[in-house]
């Protein structure tokens, strides 16, 4: 319908900020499902068991 | 673009994360605290119940250390419910994070992603992170003795990253070589197989074990095509803005 204004608009994303971002969100994936700090494990232990991480 | 990048990410990784709430609050974590009392002895159904804190030997010959986290037996379940609920959102904010940074590459290769095209992501999602791992290394409740941690954690990382990776070639690859190579991927964390111990233990009965298992991954398959809508929903939005 309105894909060719939409395309025009389309930014393209830069790699810094694409690397940002990605690197963000594997810290967090990482803080709640694979660190083992045990305040870190203990506050996300259901969630851990929930979404099937590896927990303990 | 960087913000509206985080933006995107942190609405939707929110809003998934509220629905994983109520689904695993609902679903899963009754099964979690039901396991916990067969854990600690306060509910038994094998009458030569093996002890759970016995530590036993994988194939690697590694030991496995008995839990003695004291979390099991925290029983103040408020606070345990807020860090619970924290956590969901870290989680799913750091999916949608990882999601739209996938979208803006794509984006980077003249790929526009759509609205239904999201779903898909979230779908291809679901199969990496929760189907292609639980093949070897379903969700269990605490209790249950397994092999040793680290090697289970690289096993499991190997495996979402292998059919993460394997999927994308399979949608990208414009030849015959590139989806072969993605088939064979997706292969090689089952042809090695997972770590297990060597003999199965466990306290609690098999039949909680397995819906916890089930109902973990029918929960995934709705919270990342979630996902996956919601994030590209917010991502076409901010690129509209």
């Amino acid at each position: 319908m309105n894909t060719t204004v939409q395309t025009q608009t389309q930014a393209t994303t830069d790699l810094a900020s694409i690397a940002i971002v990605g690197l963000i969100g594997l810290a967090f994936i990482f803080i709640t499902g694979i660190a083992q700090a045990s305040v870190l494990h203990d506050s996300a232990h259901d969630v851990r068991h929930a979404i099937g991480f590896a927990c303990h | 673009m960087l913000k509206r990048m985080l933006a995107s990410a942190l609405f939707a990784g929110l809003a998934a994360g509220v629905v994983a709430s109520v689904l695993h609050f609902t679903l899963l974590v009754p099964v979690i605290i039901e396991a916990e009392e067969y854990e600690s002895g306060a509910l038994v159904h094998f009458s030569s119940a093996p002890d759970a804190t016995t530590a036993i030997t994988d194939k690697q010959g590694a030991q496995e250390r008995p839990d003695t986290s004291l979390w099991h037996r925290d029983t103040n379940q408020l606070h345990r419910g807020i860090m619970t609920f924290g956590m969901e959102l870290v989680a799913y904010t750091g999916f949608a994070l990882v999601l739209v940074a996938l979208y803006a590459l794509a984006g980077r290769f003249g790929h526009r992603i759509t609205i239904r095209e999201g779903i898909l992501w979230g779908f291809a999602g679901f199969l990496a992170y929760n189907v292609a791992p639980a093949a070897g290394l379903p969700a269990e409740t605490p209790g249950i003795p397994a092999a040793d941690l680290a090697a289970r954690q690289m096993w499991w990382l190997g495996t979402v990253l292998a059919t993460g990776i394997g999927l994308a070639l399979l949608a990208f690859g414009r030849n015959l070589i590139l989806p072969a190579i993605g088939i064979v991927l997706i292969a090689i964390p089952h042809l090695i197989g997972a770590p297990h111990p060597q003999e199965y233990a466990g306290v609690a009965p098999p039949t909680l074990e397995g819906l916890f298992a089930g109902r973990s991954i029918a929960v995934a398959a709705v919270t990342w095509t979630l996902l996956g809508l919601l994030t590209a929903y917010f991502w076409v939005r901010a690129q509209r803005a």
